[in-house]
Formats: structure tokens, C-alpha cells, sequence
């Protein structure tokens, strides 16, 4: 940083970055509070309250967490390998190939990234019920498969591959799919590898086009499964709810927590144009 | 090396791009189409099907109160969380960016909302919001300030929500801008440095048009945001009170799923159609302007 | 070589997942139904547990119980499922959501198949209270299963504490605004640190309105679902009233209260009273670290309370084997040692009185006279409201009883407007 200014600037400064930072992490650390102490502690912040573990007990009663988890893990697992098909050969044609109507493709695509899907409720609930794809794990993650988002970043990428190398391949008598699957695929990498980070915690996270199409607990993820949790008629108890979501949020947290720098450069990264 | 037009090599295009493309126009050019057709026919009930009745749901949109309400909630909402996310965004990357102490926990901080479902931390925000026994509520206690039913409040609830979403988002947006800093060659630093430039002057005359690019993919996340997240409502609030807080996406969800009223549901996302892409185009233009590409 | 290997396990990897997604939920072999707890925690085991005695009585049939949310919630988990074709046979919903199934032509009334003399005995059985929430068009369509009536909850020791009688609870409007006005406590820096009553305004407002209607002598909605009361002179006295408890009595903090959050603040002191569902009873009793009495709601020109809570449907979408099959099990549910089973777990009421004749719940309430006050209610209970395209008219109820307590309108100002806006709805059902 140049020219400090004076010393006390910087201090300021720094002092509003460390409260701003605390303010951000507040809700966290309150709920792994909340889901540590008995009930009685929810709103009382006793230093010697006791530990406890029965919150989390409670929670994994209350919902059936394990299969939340497991459709949830199906669901993003389907959706990201869906969009890395699609969105791969859609990228190739747009990176490499001339054809007629390119560009008005391409402006469709543009569409996308302004009106997503889930804007489109009510007509694309009526698409899924007519495919019979009501309350499956493929009925909610099908509508993202073909991300505009995607075929851009791969299209970027796949525009950044060296001619040589392509020629090379050609040269030794290569198709098309061979280039793809040999040449521009590996050296896109680090795109994937972002764009699956970005895809994987959106879809982790996504609530209302999955509250409206799952009905049962076969298909719900855990998103859908922590709004009925915590929201029983008579009342809600914030430790058992802290609990239960701190449970939801964990793998992604710890995963975050573990491949933070690799989470970072992958949203900095799809974020270049 | 572009390829020349060779019948098979188009046709091997078009196939490549076809099952995106299906998949696309299906769930998204598809819905708009249908949905705007559906706008002029009534709901088909047993017994009652649906039949064409032109701009009649237009013109009881018109008429609904809650609409107005909806759709002046949304602007609000809109125009309040987009320029302060951006904002507060700037100043994280640019504190994370530099030389602070702690620098990767803070960055951390920031940037865990964002992982978060909003789902999830609406349930603890419920807990904050909770008037005297909630978190806010104990620190105005301390303060000796009375308590307040936040969300109980209509002149309040919607700026909850909006403390939320600005919460949620702006670690986000910081990352864009932490790439696109760490993309500005220190040269131009050190010759500012060297010129006697005030930080101040750096910052507005270099770095912040060097950020145009990305403040332009931002603004677009931002706004696309501000009108298709709404799970916050579901736990929070529900819309209330007295639709206060109910957001255009909300109440089309109200109206379709909750009252199976899918014509007036389709007239609604017409409305949110038409407000996003006049937010697209006007964002494009204005920053057409601005932007400078190195 | 290696590549090619790992490339085509991922595709069968992947193929195995897709096959996975594709899998809709699993049919039961025989009945798939949706209900709604509404009181979280291990309740969910009990409506297993009592599956499961079923289905060992009855091994020809499966049921298969889906938790769907709140009563909304399941509602529209329902109905979707029901449009989409998804085989659902019988569901526990909301008893007010009768019209609204009735319109959508998805349920079927019981009187076309619960036929002999026994099944008449049988559907004679519940209280009358609240069967009229189960009625319509001269046909039974809901079976009460889960229902309740609004009670009020008092802290004991918060009584004492400020020299009243703690096994006295209002009976009347005016005793409660006495008694709720000397139970409000503020501290020193003249802050409310305790308020006398708490009446929640989110969630169910319209539930917790009619209460006050009916005390005030006036229903909101007639028989047969098609005309509304809103504008009614008691109503709006009944409105005028919710809101003075927070302006002029100030017993109460101003703008809505959180239906959700409400029963954590009882029982942190934060009020002393409590209007709220006796599904309730067991959560507060085992929370409470003080004494607390449950009692009926106090009286204007006369007691009453709403009912509320869920009844069994059957759908038209079931063949003739699956609604005898359903029959059998929602006889079973309703058996009297098994109303009494689930009252004792939720609080809810047991739905018809020679359950109370049952030993477990004998000693109960003998045990636990709370218990015992919502159906001692039933009495004085008036049917929840329930009109065709109900969550419509509830949403313009809910909205007016909302801009009023928040001060931005007038009683009759909002009372009047829904009342046109729910009469634009209801008038093509006359």
C-alpha cells in the first residue's frame, strides 16, 4: 500500500476490517454456541455453561439427516456431471467450430445467465411434472444441466488452448472428440476444477426450486430438509435447530475450511472474463 | 485456425451443441414463452377449464395491492443490498489485498457466508431478530435501549432482510474483486508512489477503473441475486407483516403453490422478466461507458 | 490404457448415480401418506411406532409416512403430489383445507364407503366439535386425528411474584387486562423487561382472531364456506381490542408477534401469559423451569375458542382395495387407547371422550389436570375457518389483522377491505 497516510488512518482501518470480519462470523460462531449448551444457554452467554452433545442427538432423531446428506450428495453429484458434458461440447462448438446460427446460439445462451431457471417456477414446474420427474433427485438438478455459465468459462478456456497443439494432434490423425477428450479437456483443468467448486456449492445450497418439486424424504436435500426441521408448528428450539444445521453445513464447511485457498482461486478465477 | 464450412464439420457442431441446447431452450426460453402465453388465459380448476380472458390478469394485477407492495419491496431491496454489498465487497478485497495482520482469517470470515445455505444461517438470524430475547435485542439491553420486535415491525422487516442478504453476499463479490486487484500490476503503484499520489487518488483514479471489468460482472451477480433469493422469507418472516417483506419471486410462489393460482402466477413472473432484463440491458450500457479494457 | 480403464469406471459410476436420481420415492407397497407434525422432536417415532403395531396386525398392508413440514407445507406437498400423479392415498392435512380439497376434487367423503352400522358408530364417536370442521355438503370428509384448541398458558411463580392468585387465571377480558397489567414488569431504566401477555400474530393471526371473535360473539364465516364476516361491528371490536392490549393497556409490545419464537420466550420470562396451541402442553411442561397453569381463554360476551390442528383424508386417487386398507388404518389411528397414546405425546386432545375413559389417559390427567383443559374447551369450540379457496381468504385476514396491530391501519379500515377482497373471491361459490 502506498503512501500511508498517517499511522492512526491505518489503524482505523484495521480495526474496521477485524470488527467487520467478527460481524461476518458472528451467526457461525453462534450457532456452534447454541448447539454446544442446553436449551437454557441459548440466550445467555455464561462462559462455564456446560457442553453438551445431546442437541446434535436430538437433531439426528428429529430428521433423517443421513438420507438428506445422501440425496444431496446424489444431486449435486448428477447435476455437475450433467454440466460438465453438456457444457463441454457446447463450449468446443463455440471455441472451435464455424456454423450457421452461431451467433444467435449464442445470444440464447446469453439469456441464461440473466433469467436463470429458478426465476421460471411456475412454467418449468409444469415442464417437470409433464416429464414425470416430479419428486427425483433428476427432476430438480435437470433444468441446470445445461448452464450458460459453464459454456462460457469452458468456451474461454477452450479458446485459450494453443493452435499448435491442436495441429499436433491432428497431424497424427486424431477426430474431433479425440482432440477434445486428449488436448482441451486436460489443459482446462483448473476451469473444472473451479467451475465444479462453484456448481457443487451453489447446488449444496439451493432451496426453492428443490422445495417445490421433492415431496418426500426419498429426494429432498438437506437444504429442504433443514427448512421443515426447523420450522415445527408449535415452536422452534434454537439449540436443537443450531444443531441440526451446523450438521447440514458441516461437509461443506470443513471442506472449505480444509481447500480455502483452492475455493477462493476457484471463484476468482470464474469470475475473469 | 478456424475451420472452413464443410457440411460434416457444421453438422458435427450443431450435434455437439444440441443436447445443451435442448436442455436450455427447454428450461429456460420455453418457461418465458409459455409463461407470457399463460398470462392471458384464466387457471384451469376441476371443473372450470382454462380459457382465454386477454389482459384480465394484467389488469387485477394492477388492481392487487399486494403487487404494488411486492414490487416496491423489491426495488428497495434491490437498491438498497446492491450498491452496499458492492461497497462493503471493495473494502474487504482491498483490506485482504494489502498487508493486513491476520489476513487469512479475516478472508475466511468474510468469505464463509457465502458457502452457507441461506436456509440454514435464516434460522439463526430468526434467533438474532427475536425481540428481547435475541441477540440484537440483549446488545441494545446493554445499552439500555428497549427492545424492538424487528421483524414484527413493517418499517423494519424488510431492512432485516436486507442486512441479511448485504451478510450473505458481499464475502462473495469480494473474491471478484481480490482477483481483479491482484491483477493490477504493482508498477503502477509504485509510480503513483513515486509521484507523491494520495492513496485516496490512487484509488479512485487507478484502481477503481481498473475494477470496471469485474464491478460489471458483480453488479450483474448482484441484481440477478437481489430478485431470485428469497429462502431468507420462508424461515423469517413469511412475507409478513402485512407482506412488508415478501419479495416478487415470494409472492409468486405464494400465489402459485399456495393458493394454485398458476395464470396470475405466470402475469407475476412476466412482471420479474421484464424488470430483469431492463436491469441487463441498462447495467450493459451504462458500463459499455466505463469500462476499460486493457 | 490406465486413462481409458478409470474413464470407463466413472461412466458407469456415473450411470449407476443418474439411475439413482431417476428412482421416484419409494411406493409402499400399499399406502403413502403425508402428515404434519407440528410439534418437532421424536414424534416422529410415535407415528412409527404406531405404523408399525398396524402393520403387524395387519401384515397385507404397507404404510409408508411421509413428514412433509407444517400444515401448509403438507398441504402443498399433497396437492403437488396428487397433480404429478405420484400414488399418495391418504394424508393427514390442515381440517380447514376441506373446501379448498373439495374443489380441487381430490378427496372423497367416508360416507360412501364407511357404510355399516359400526362405521356409522364409529364416525358418531368424535366430539361434535370437531366434526364441524369435517363436515360439508351433509358428508363427512376428515377424520379427526391431531386437533386442538387455543389455550392459555400462565406462569404461576410470575403470579405470585406480584401478589396474584396463581391458581386464578383471568376468565374475562377485563380481569386479563388487570391481571396481564400488573404482571408487566419494567426495569429500571423504565424498559419492559417482562410483559403481561403475549397473543402471536405470525403464522396463524387468523386462528388466534377468531378466538377473540367468538368471545365477542361473532363467527367469521358461515357453514357451507362461501360468505365471510369480516366487517362485522364484534369483529372489529374484537380488532380494536387486540390492538389496545399493546397501545392502551400496554400489556403487550407493538407490532406482530412471532408465532414461531413464542414459546421460547414464555419460558424465559419474557411474558408472563401466553395464547398458543395445547399441541404445545408437553414441549412447555418440559421446558418450564417454573410452575405454570394452562387454562381456558377468558370470556368477553361468552367463552369460545377455535378449533384447530389435522384430520385424515382419503383421496379419490385411491382404488377401492386402497380406501378400505386406509379405512382400516385410520380406524386404528383413532382407536381410543391410541388417541389418548398421542395426546399424552403431543398434547394435542384426544379426539373423541371415551378416549378419556382409557386408563393411560385417566392418570394423566389426573396427573396433569392441564391436560384436560382443551377438551373441557370443546364445549364453547366453534369450528376453524374454513371457506373455498381458504388459503386466499386466510392470506387477506392475516394481512388485515397484521396492518393493524403494526398501526398501519385502522380496525374497520382493514377489516372492511378484506372483507370486500374475500367476497370478490367467494362470490362465484354461491
Amino acid at each position: 500500500m502506498i503512501n500511508r497516510g498517517s499511522d492512526w488512518m491505518q489503524k482505523v482501518e484495521v480495526l474496521a476490517a477485524w470488527l467487520l470480519a467478527f460481524l461476518w462470523a458472528a451467526p457461525l460462531l453462534y450457532a456452534v454456541w447454541a448447539a454446544f449448551h442446553p436449551m437454557d444457554f441459548v440466550s445467555r452467554f455464561v462462559l462455564t455453561a456446560p457442553l453438551t452433545l445431546d442437541n446434535f442427538r436430538s437433531a439426528w432423531k428429529v430428521a433423517p439427516f443421513a438420507r438428506y446428506f445422501f440425496n444431496t450428495f446424489v444431486l449435486v453429484s448428477i447435476t455437475l456431471a450433467g454440466q460438465f458434458i453438456l457444457c463441454t461440447m457446447a463450449a468446443y462448438a463455440f471455441a472451435r467450430f464455424e456454423f450457421p446460427g452461431k451467433e444467435i446460439v449464442f445470444l440464447l445462451v446469453l439469456v441464461q445467465i440473466m433469467i436463470m431457471p429458478d426465476v421460471l417456477i411456475v412454467q418449468n414446474y409444469k415442464t417437470v411434472s409433464q416429464l414425470g420427474l416430479v419428486d427425483t433427485i433428476l427432476g430438480i438438478g435437470l433444468p441446470y444441466m445445461a448452464s450458460a455459465f459453464g459454456i462460457f468459462l469452458l468456451r474461454q478456456a477452450f479458446k485459450q488452448v494453443p493452435k499448435e497443439l491442436v495441429e499436433a494432434a491432428r497431424v497424427e490423425g486424431a477426430g474431433w472428440l479425440s482432440v477434445l477428450w486428449k488436448v482441451y479437456i486436460p489443459l482446462a483443468k483448473p476451469t473444472y476444477l473451479a467451475y465444479g467448486l462453484v456448481s457443487v456449492s451453489y447446488h449444496w445450497n439451493n432451496f426453492l426450486w428443490p422445495v417445490i418439486i421433492t415431496n418426500s424424504t426419498e429426494t429432498r436435500p438437506l437444504t429442504v430438509g433443514l427448512s421443515i426441521f426447523g420450522a415445527p408448528e408449535s415452536g422452534v428450539n434454537f439449540s436443537v435447530i443450531s444443531a441440526g444445521t451446523l450438521l447440514a453445513v458441516s461437509p461443506l464447511l470443513i471442506a472449505f475450511l480444509l481447500f480455502q485457498r483452492q475455493f477462493v482461486q476457484s471463484f476468482m478465477r470464474s469470475g475473469i472474463k | 485456425m478456424k475451420l472452413k464450412r464443410p457440411i460434416s464439420v457444421q453438422v458435427y457442431a450443431w450435434l455437439l451443441l444440441l443436447p445443451a441446447l435442448v436442455l436450455m431452450v427447454a428450461f429456460t426460453h420455453y418457461p418465458i414463452v409459455g409463461g407470457f402465453i399463460a398470462s392471458f388465459f384464466s387457471t384451469g380448476r376441476e371443473g372450470r377449464a382454462s380459457k382465454f380472458i386477454g389482459l384480465e390478469n394484467y389488469s387485477s394485477m394492477i388492481a392487487d395491492p399486494v403487487f404494488w407492495q411486492v414490487l416496491q419491496n423489491n426495488l428497495i431491496y434491490a437498491l438498497g443490498v446492491i450498491p452496499i454489498s458492492v461497497i462493503l465487497a471493495i473494502f474487504m478485497a482491498v483490506c485482504v489485498n494489502g498487508r493486513l495482520p491476520g489476513r487469512s482469517i479475516v478472508r475466511t470470515a468474510y468469505f464463509t457466508p457465502t458457502i452457507l445455505p441461506m436456509i440454514a444461517v435464516a434460522n439463526i438470524w430468526l434467533f438474532f431478530y427475536t425481540p428481547q430475547i435475541g441477540l440484537l435485542d440483549q446488545i441494545r439491553g446493554l445499552f439500555n435501549i428497549p427492545s424492538h420486535s424487528w421483524l414484527g415491525d413493517t418499517s423494519t422487516a424488510l431492512g432485516c432482510m436486507m442486512v441479511l442478504a448485504i451478510w450473505k453476499d458481499a464475502g462473495f463479490f469480494m473474491i471478484f474483486f481480490l482477483a481483479a486487484l491482484q491483477g493490477i500490476p504493482p508498477e503502477l503503484e509504485e509510480a503513483a508512489l513515486i509521484e507523491g499520489a494520495g492513496r485516496w487518488y490512487y484509488f479512485r483514479r487507478v484502481t477503481l477503473p481498473l475494477l470496471m471489468p469485474t464491478m460489471l460482472f458483480v453488479l450483474v451477480n448482484a441484481t440477478i441475486n437481489s430478485f431470485k433469493l428469497v429462502d431468507h422469507i420462508f424461515i423469517l418472516t413469511k412475507g409478513g407483516p402485512d407482506n412488508a417483506s415478501s419479495l416478487l419471486l415470494y409472492y409468486i410462489w405464494e400465489v402459485a403453490f399456495g393458493f394454485w393460482d398458476t395464470a396470475y402466477a405466470s402475469t407475476l413472473t412476466v412482471v420479474l422478466l421484464v424488470i430483469l432484463c431492463l436491469a441487463a440491458i441498462t447495467q450493459f450500457r451504462y458500463m459499455e461507458k466505463r469500462v476499460h479494457y486493457q | 490404457m490406465k486413462r481409458f480403464f478409470s474413464g470407463r469406471v466413472l461412466m458407469l459410476c456415473s450411470l449407476a448415480i443418474l439411475l439413482l436420481g431417476v428412482a421416484p420415492a419409494q411406493a409402499a407397497v400399499n399406502l403413502n401418506m403425508y402428515y404434519p407434525v407440528a410439534v418437532g422432536g421424536p414424534i416422529t417415532k410415535v407415528i412409527d411406532d404406531m405404523i408399525a403395531d398396524f402393520e403387524k396386525a395387519n401384515p397385507d398392508i404397507k404404510v409408508k409416512a411421509v413428514y412433509a413440514g407444517n400444515y401448509d407445507d403438507t398441504r402443498v406437498k399433497a396437492l403437488a403430489a396428487l397433480k404429478a400423479n405420484q400414488p399418495v392415498q391418504l394424508s393427514v392435512l390442515f381440517s380447514i383445507d376441506v373446501f379448498e380439497l373439495i374443489d380441487q376434487g381430490v378427496i372423497v367423503p367416508f360416507d360412501d364407503f364407511a357404510t355399516t352400522v359400526e362405521d356409522k358408530k364409529w364416525l358418531a364417536s368424535f366430539y361434535p366439535a370437531l366434526m364441524a370442521n369435517s363436515k360439508a355438503k351433509g358428508k363427512t370428509w376428515g377424520i379427526p386425528f391431531q386437533r386442538s384448541t387455543i389455550v392459555m398458558y400462565h406462569n404461576k411463580d410470575a403470579f405470585k411474584e406480584v401478589g396474584l392468585d396463581p391458581n386464578k387465571p383471568p376468565t374475562t377480558w377485563n380481569e386479563m387486562v388487570a391481571m396481564a397489567q400488573k404482571l408487566t414488569k419494567k426495569d429500571a431504566a423504565g424498559n419492559v423487561s417482562r410483559w403481561g401477555l403475549h397473543i402471536p400474530s405470525t403464522g396463524y393471526a387468523y386462528w388466534m382472531f377468531q378466538a377473540l371473535c367468538i368471545q365477542n360473539g361473532e363467527e367469521l364465516m358461515n357453514q357451507d364456506g362461501n360468505r365471510t364476516y369480516f366487517d362485522k361491528p364484534a369483529v372489529i371490536e374484537a380488532m380494536q381490542f387486540w390492538r389496545d392490549l399493546a397501545v392502551k393497556h400496554k400489556v403487550m409490545p407493538e407490532g406482530t408477534i412471532d408465532w414461531g419464537t413464542l414459546r421460547q420466550k414464555f419460558l424465559e420470562g419474557a411474558t408472563a401469559m401466553m395464547w398458543h396451541t395445547t399441541g404445545n402442553l408437553t414441549a412447555v411442561r418440559d421446558g418450564a423451569k417454573f410452575n405454570f397453569g394452562v387454562s381456558m381463554l377468558p370470556a368477553s360476551k361468552r367463552l369460545g375458542s377455535p378449533t384447530g390442528g389435522g384430520n385424515f383424508y382419503i383421496f379419490k386417487s385411491a382404488n377401492a382395495e386402497e380406501r378400505k386398507a386406509a379405512l382400516k388404518f385410520i380406524k386404528f389411528m383413532t382407536e381410543p387407547e391410541l388417541t389418548a397414546k398421542w395426546s399424552i405425546a403431543t398434547g394435542y386432545t384426544a379426539t373423541r371422550a371415551d378416549a378419556y375413559e382409557t386408563n393411560v389417559l385417566k392418570k394423566y390427567v389426573a396427573d396433569f389436570p392441564a391436560a384436560a383443559v382443551a377438551r373441557d374447551q370443546f364445549k364453547y369450540a366453534v369450528a376453524e375457518f374454513a371457506t373455498h379457496e381458504n388459503a386466499r381468504n386466510k392470506k387477506f385476514l392475516d394481512d388485515a389483522i397484521q396492518s393493524v396491530l403494526t398501526g398501519n391501519k385502522g380496525a374497520k379500515e382493514a377489516l372492511t377491505g378484506a372483507q370486500a377482497q374475500a367476497e370478490r373471491v367467494l362470490k362465484g361459490y354461491r
